[in-house]
């Protein structure tokens, strides 16, 4: 992207774009039987574990109200929380560095990396470092990076994507998680079976070697506390807790936005993200670690701190909630766009609904194909009711889809279908008059029906609907003229 | 009371016997019912496929309309117009910088009710049967619809009011808070998915065996009666609003 914004915040770059249109890639995943069979069944299974916890707390609601509250509060002072987090964190020996983007962030723990004399990082699960494309990055530098959360060695194994931002092999199922054990793992048992126990001890043998040797390690950060320059990692296996420990250099990459004024604040979100995401009541492992603890722990503490495009979505102001997010999940587990696409489908690192408004508000609207994003959303609002910081994602789909449609103003020499028809809805729908003189049209759709009065075939836009539903012929007479002749004796 | 009917567009013009069973509910209460006459369209196609300015009119018709007219409250049967005319109307009107808009659309939004919120939580309707007089003597499933479900919290008012009608057997659709995937212009751009999710609530609703899929919003039933006569199945569907009119006396046929 060389594009300049004058007067706005720069767009983010990295893994957030959708490389083509939505329903084209839609249309790809849609046809692979197997991925639709494990969505629907990974996808229900969580759902069910989340509605379960939630329903066990009677201050839910009040719960999520608190996190949404906390989170605002922080988003509107984002910069002074900021500055306070870094003076907190370098006061316990920690070193910051802020990374405008991608770019500069990748270069950032690039050059850290080196500085250690290292060719070899440990990883712990991170969106942020998925999002600017750090372990690609990396390998280009000479610098391998193993990920050593179980999801993500499977993905990465297997040189393909996440597709879940909490469970990025989703798409996976057992036997397809074998196969790749077997084929990609070095010293692994030929006789693996599909078992879970089995794979993950598999993979922790494969593991325990890169944990006792390397000298360090990358994570990410589910928040940092402003008041005492906190960084904390919640996680379920364990694995992140030996890299955020054992290594002499811990680098940490963290979106900008996930600064939270208070220590006590944890306390609201921790009940909310082990609930929404996991469906566990508490998770196993919270990581909390502030600058650096004299021969206990990494000495070298560093925290890049990522804007990326997220100075550019908080400047959106019917948007900017977007950035209250706890990636938990909760809204692609309850999609029902996502259960049946898969993440890959969204091309950014964010998928699912809060994928379809965090990605173009990051990038701008214009950027590559995620103009499309937006419309993927049958604005059923399921994620809207899952949402534990209450974002109003459907109300944010459509303000962005307005941002599209006016972004295209003028710059079309032909209008679409689609422009045509909002434009003569729009005078059409705007009185009763022109509308009620449009249905005196309405006899006419019987010439369109079959002799069982119903239209199977429709041109243009209108053969989308037509491809797999029949349509009802009109009536013959509108309400309002039943109404007039009725009740009004006209 | 003297309720002003909002006939919504797609009841006015494909399914106005939605719209004469609305009257005549509300007739049978003893109620009076007006038509205001401007009235057209929430606008809700064009804000939900992103043409703001061209929403703009149709929003400004329908506020213009409904707060000419002398009248108690306002009703719907639909629970995504209402919805739109309460939460869309002020956001449109704001995101337009047009703060009066605001204020008057808030006004009539606060006056405007889905059918099933104003028959139980104004009208006091808890038995369909014994004081609608309702008879339907068929076995139904219902599939509660996302903008009512969701944005509105009808909760079970809709399905309540279904079970309390004489003569009526309703069975429980398998995973019915699931989307039927209409989503109005979502059906025609990304129609792959939105057929994907209506193939679900297809075999969910065969699933139940019963002989129509009721609900609470025309514009989905369309889609979802679309599918089911598309793909050969006997069940049919039926608006809330017309099992509700149907007595012994005048029933209204499958
Ligand atoms: S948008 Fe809400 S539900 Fe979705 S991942 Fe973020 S916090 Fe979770």
């Amino acid at each position: 992207m060389s594009q300049v914004f004058l007067g706005m915040p720069a767009p983010g770059a990295g893994n957030l774009f959708a490389e083509e249109q939505f329903p084209a890639a839609a249309h790809r995943e849609l046809g692979n039987t197997q991925l639709r069979a494990n969505l629907r069944h990974a996808t229900h299974t969580i759902r069910d574990k989340r509605i379960r916890v939630v329903g066990e707390l009677p201050d839910w609601e009040a719960l999520r109200d608190a996190g949404s509250a906390i989170k605002d509060a922080s988003m509107a002072n984002l910069d002074q929380r900021l500055e306070e987090f870094e003076k907190n964190f370098t006061a316990r020996g920690g070193i910051i560095h802020w990374a405008r983007d991608a770019d500069e962030a990748n270069q950032i723990v690039t050059r850290l990396v080196r500085d250690t004399g290292s060719d070899e990082v440990v990883k712990v699960k991170s969106m942020a470092t998925q999002e600017i494309g750090l372990n690609e990055h990396l390998e280009a530098q000479g610098i391998a990076a193993f990920e050593t959360d179980l999801a993500e060695l499977i993905v990465q194994l297997d040189h393909d994507k996440p597709s879940h931002i909490l469970v990025p092999a989703i798409h996976k199922n057992r036997t397809e998680v074998r196969d790749i054990f077997l084929r990609e793992m070095p010293q692994v048992d030929p006789a693996l079976t599909n078992e879970p126990a089995k794979l993950a001890e598999a993979a922790r043998l494969h593991l325990r070697k890169k944990f006792l040797s390397a000298k360090v390690a990358i994570s990410g950060a589910n928040f940092a506390l402003a008041d005492t320059g906190t960084l904390g990692v919640v996680e379920s296996e364990g694995n992140g807790r030996m890299c955020l420990t054992l290594p002499e250099t811990l680098i940490t990459v963290m979106g900008i936005e996930k600064v939270l004024p208070n220590w006590q604040d944890i306390e609201v979100f921790m009940q909310l993200l082990p609930r929404s995401s996991t469906g566990e009541r508490m998770n196993p492992y919270t990581s909390l670690w502030t600058g650096v603890t004299e021969n206990d722990g990494p000495q070298n503490v560093h925290l890049v701190l990522l804007d990326n495009g997220r100075t550019r979505a908080l400047s959106d102001k019917f948007g900017r909630t977007a950035l209250n997010c706890i990636r938990c999940s909760a809204c692609m587990n309850v999609c029902p766009v996502y259960e049946r696409t898969g993440g890959h489908a969204y091309g950014s690192t964010y998928p699912g609904p809060i994928g379809a408004i965090l990605s173009p508000l990051l990038t701008g609207i214009e950027a590559e194909e995620n103009n499309s994003l937006p419309y993927a959303s049958s604005l059923c609002g399921a994620c809207y009711d899952a949402c534990p910081v209450k974002i109003n994602i459907p109300e944010i789909l459509v303000h962005l889809r307005g941002e599209d449609v006016d972004s295209k103003r003028g710059k079309k020499l032909l209008p679409t279908q689609m422009d045509l028809l909002m434009k003569g809805g729009s005078w059409a729908l705007s009185s009763g008059n022109h509308l009620g003189l449009l249905e005196k049209a309405l006899p006419l759709g019987k010439l369109v029906a079959g002799k069982d009065k119903k239209i199977k075939k429709l041109p243009g836009i209108a053969a989308g609907w037509t491809s797999s539903r029949d349509l009802p012929a009109p009536p013959s007479k509108s309400f309002r003229d039943w109404w007039k002749s009725e009740k009004e004796g006209k | 009371m003297r309720i002003a009917l909002f006939a919504t567009c797609i009841v006015d013009a494909m399914y106005p016997e939605t719209a004469k069973s609305t009257v005549k509910i509300l007739e049978r209460l003893g109620h009076e019912v007006i038509f205001p006459a401007g009235q057209a369209c929430c606008g809700q196609m064009h804000i939900n496929s992103g043409y703001m300015p061209e929403a703009l009119p149709v929003v400004e018709n329908h506020v213009k309309a409904f707060e000419r007219s002398d009248y108690d409250v306002a009703v719907a049967p639909s629970g995504s117009c209402v919805s739109s005319v309460k939460h869309q109307h002020p956001v449109l009107a704001k995101r337009l910088g047009k703060p009066e808009l605001k204020e008057r659309a808030e006004a009539v939004g606060a006056k405007t009710y889905e059918l099933s919120q104003l028959l139980t939580d104004v009208l006091g309707i808890t038995n369909a049967a014994e004081q609608l007089g309702s008879y339907f003597p068929h076995t139904i499933t219902y599939h509660p619809s996302c903008h009512g479900m969701r944005t509105l919290g009808l909760e079970d008012r809709q399905l309540n009011l279904l079970k309390s009608v004489g003569g009526i057997t309703v069975e429980e659709l398998p995973e019915a808070d699931q989307c039927c995937g209409f989503g109005g212009t979502f059906s025609l751009k990304n129609s792959e998915v939105s057929s994907a999710m209506l193939d679900d609530k297809v075999k969910n609703i065969c699933s139940t065996g019963a002989s129509l899929c009721a609900g609470g919003d025309v514009s989905c039933l369309m889609h979802i009666g679309g599918g089911l006569s598309r793909s050969g199945q006997r069940p049919g569907t039926m608006h809330l609003a017309d099992i509700l009119a149907s007595t012994r006396e005048m029933e209204v046929a499958l």
